[in-house]
């Protein structure tokens, strides 16, 4: 019970030197504006968070010089302080290279943008740079990259205007570039993600002393796979798979929302119970309901569980985006030049094609980064779960699941227990980066200021 | 007071009617399944006669309809049908296959009444931190504070539970032992045991669902700070903690209740991982369980159970909202 009491005696202590700081702050600046008006919540949250800085420096001092037994303690926080500021410097320099590299447009996107936002978009792109370049790429991916990138430069050159095409022409350059180094660059994972090496369990780390092995410095599973290479293949499978599904999700539900918008009446009614009774079980729940269900039809009809895994979701994650696209599209359809198009004779494709997608396309983008954030936590769930992506397949989730056991040595070997973090970090991060760029977009959008 | 009265009996009747339509779904998603109970019960090497008595025994050879009436019957009564794996592990022992069959309530009532005391726990704790803390960022809008919660809220938002949870454990229970990490509750435990058994999956819990109560608190209450009456209070000289609790915290309460149950139903089926990670005996934890070893009445019992409360908090929200506002008590 003596932690609580510390913590009462801390908090009791902070509520003085609040009280002391305002007093002292008038006495000092003879009544400035600022002191006078303070209230003591205002006060008390001041000290609260320097004593908070301050013990997160002393935390940190202690970690990086003390005994390994006390440092070991603060590892974790260690860590977290260094990646915390490791990735606000890296965040800080991403949107000062975007703010005087790039067109006029970009360099004025860059400008607005908060930190958050930055470390967003870094983060994105890292993992997607893992994903694509986990494994050997082919030859022909390069030669269907450059196949299709020429056209596309000449259309700009052609159709836009002179400042976006050239971005436009970067950015394939840049990409085409990058595919090229990194196909002699070779694989970024050092093994391949089923390859069952010599030894299995070895320790996290790297140290011999405790059973590493330098050879894999994040060590090896249960059978001997290398835990590095997988996480770098979970990038590829998890993300992959979340991301396929998002967009099978989005395809199934805007085109029903739009149908439903445009066209009304009963079909727009049968469409909406359903949806709503389709929304009325837990998704997480229906999901594994229908999991239990697809793992029995899996083997009989012989295709791989992870196939009825993304049909599952995306038809449970559609009914949102449905729901969605409709609102959007009744707003949308109420229009003059919905009325203006209808009188011209157009067709229903053309309508929901050229008329109304290009006016939804703000609210779906939104939707869209936050329905990838929950697909992709669906599935890590269900992989945690057990019933998600299926083995060989490295994945996140079921990692976590299987070096669970791990944190347990974390007083004595702080790199053994990172290694199920790791994972489990590696979902939160992106999952995070997704939502703080949608968090901006929406603010930029809505034009919020307060 | 007679139009709430007819409102709420409303939105009853189709709440149940929604109910209703669930339990086909259910039934009917399962009923897709190739083969049959039987053969699943016995596994491969059964003889056709112990699968066709079993069949008979579970009533499997009537139509659909008919079971599908005799399941929802017996539901309704709180019989919820016989489990599976109870019953195979009766067909290895050798014992009478019709008799010794487990039924699923049995199973379920004590695993949901440790569910219940998770989530009513977790509300204790998150309801008021949540609330507090919107009012306080809406206060202070802009604000370092501010700031700090936005980032923090939003990032426990987008993490996975299983990631706050080994988090909570690694600095909880391992680093420092203050909390126990395995929640292994039995019938007969004192209170106080039990509570500190509970307090870490709860903890979790309360760190995913504080962030979302925290930022629509915070949301509801700015949106309202732009109105008329508030900038008259404003004028007057009131102090801006008054004018934020006094005047604008009673009108933002309809979101807010709405947000509250919203959340807690979302709580429904936060348990089911957090259940898992903490090993806490719960429905949560029997239903993944279930869907392990295809158990098929429990799964379907569990899901039939999980949209029920789901469902009963949505209807509350509902109801707590149209009462709470008068422009919707008299809809034009």
């Amino acid at each position: 019970m003596s932690i609580w009491l510390q913590l009462i005696i801390a908090l009791v202590a902070i509520a003085a030197g609040g009280w002391v700081f305002r007093f002292v702050g008038q006495k000092v600046t003879k009544d400035a504006p600022l002191y006078r008006d303070m209230p003591f919540g205002v006060a008390f949250g001041y000290v609260l968070g320097a004593a908070l800085l301050v013990w997160l420096v002393s935390v940190y001092y202690v970690a990086r010089t003390g005994e390994p037994a006390v440092a070991n303690k603060y590892f974790f926080l260690r860590v977290a302080i260094e990646g915390f500021i490791g990735f606000a410097i890296i965040a800080y320099y991403f949107r000062l290279a975007g703010i005087y590299i790039g067109s006029e447009g970009s360099k004025k996107l860059f400008r607005s943008m908060p930190l958050t936002a930055s470390f967003g978009i870094v983060t994105i792109i890292f993992y997607a740079f893992l994903a694509i370049f986990a494994g050997q790429i082919s030859s022909l991916t390069i030669i269907v990259l450059a196949a299709l990138g020429v056209p596309l430069c000449i259309y700009a050159r052609v159709n836009f205007r002179a400042d976006a095409a050239k971005s436009i022409v970067g950015v394939v350059s840049v990409t085409l570039i990058v595919f090229i180094v990194m196909y002699f660059v070779g694989p970024l994972a050092p093994y391949g993600q089923e390859e069952i090496l010599g030894a299995a369990n070895v320790v996290p780390g790297g140290d011999p002393a405790i059973g590493g092995n330098p050879d894999y410095p994040l060590g090896t599973d249960q059978i001997g796979r290398d835990i590095l290479s997988r996480l770098i293949y979970g990038a590829q499978n998890t993300v992959g798979i979340a991301f396929a599904t998002t967009v099978l999700a989005f395809l199934i539900g805007a085109t029903l929302g739009f149908l439903a918008a445009t066209i009304g009446g009963w079909l727009d009614q049968v469409i909406s119970r359903a949806v709503d009774v389709l929304m009325a079980i837990p998704s997480l729940i229906f999901a594994l309901l229908l999991m239990t269900i697809a793992s029995v039809w899996a083997p009989e009809l012989g295709i791989p569980l992870t196939y009825f895994m993304v049909l599952i979701i995306a038809v449970i994650d559609s009914t949102r985006v449905f729901r969605l696209a409709r609102a959007v599209g009744l707003n949308i359809v109420v229009m003059d030049y919905i009325e203006a198009a209808k009188l011209r004779g157009e067709g229903m494709g053309y309508l929901i094609f050229r008329e109304i997608l290009p006016n939804a396309t703000a609210p779906l983008l939104a939707e869209f980064g936050l329905r990838f954030c929950f697909v992709f936590l669906t599935i890590a769930s269900l992989s945690f779960l057990g019933v998600g992506i299926q083995p060989p397949l490295a994945d996140w989730g079921t990692m976590v699941k299987d070096l669970a056991q791990f944190i347990n040595f974390a007083a004595f070997a702080p790199p053994v227990a990172a290694a199920p973090l790791l994972a489990a970090g590696a979902i939160a991060l992106l999952t995070v980066a997704v939502n703080f760029v949608v968090d901006w977009m929406l603010h930029k959008s809505s034009g919020l200021k307060e | 007071m007679a139009s709430i009265l007819r409102i709420i009996a409303q939105r009853l009747a189709l709440g149940l009617l929604t109910l209703f339509v669930v339990s086909i779904v259910i039934f009917t998603a399962v009923n897709l399944l190739p083969g049959d109970f039987a053969q699943a019960i016995l596994g491969q090497g059964a003889t056709p006669e112990a699968i066709e008595a079993i069949r008979n025994d579970l009533g499997l050879n009537d139509p659909p309809l008919t079971r599908y009436m005799q399941w929802l019957g017996g539901a309704i009564q709180g019989d919820l049908g016989n489990s599976f794996a109870q019953a195979n592990f009766a067909s290895f022992a050798g014992t009478d296959t019709g008799s010794g069959l487990a039924s699923v309530a049995s199973q379920v009532a004590p695993r949901f009444e440790n569910t219940m005391f998770l989530a009513g726990v977790t509300a204790m704790i998150a309801v008021p931190i949540a609330v507090t803390l919107g009012v306080l960022a809406a206060l202070y809008r802009n604000s370092i504070f501010d700031r700090a919660a936005n980032v923090m809220t939003l990032s426990s938002i987008s993490s996975p539970e299983f990631f706050m949870a080994y988090v909570l454990i690694l600095f909880l229970a391992v680093l420092n032992p203050i909390l126990p990490s395995l929640s292994n509750i039995y019938e007969g435990m004192d209170f106080s045991e039990r509570l500190t058994k509970t307090l870490l999956p709860a903890l979790t819990l309360t760190l995913v669902v504080t962030a979302h109560m925290m930022r629509m608190t915070r949301a509801a209450i700015i949106n309202l700070l732009a109105s008329p009456y508030i900038e008259m209070a404003r004028l007057k000289g009131i102090s801006p903690m008054r004018v934020i609790v006094k005047h604008a915290l009673p009108n933002a309460l309809a979101p807010i209740i709405n947000v509250i149950a919203l959340n807690l139903a979302y709580l429904i089926t936060g348990v089911v991982v957090v259940e898992v990670v903490f090993v806490y005996p719960g429905i949560g934890q029997l239903f993944v369980d279930s869907v392990k070893i295809r158990d098929i009445p429990v799964v379907q019992a569990c899901c039939l159970i999980f949209a029920a409360a789901y469902i009963l908090l949505n209807l509350m929200a509902d109801i707590l909202s149209i009462i709470s506002n008068p422009r919707l008590r008299h809809p034009k």
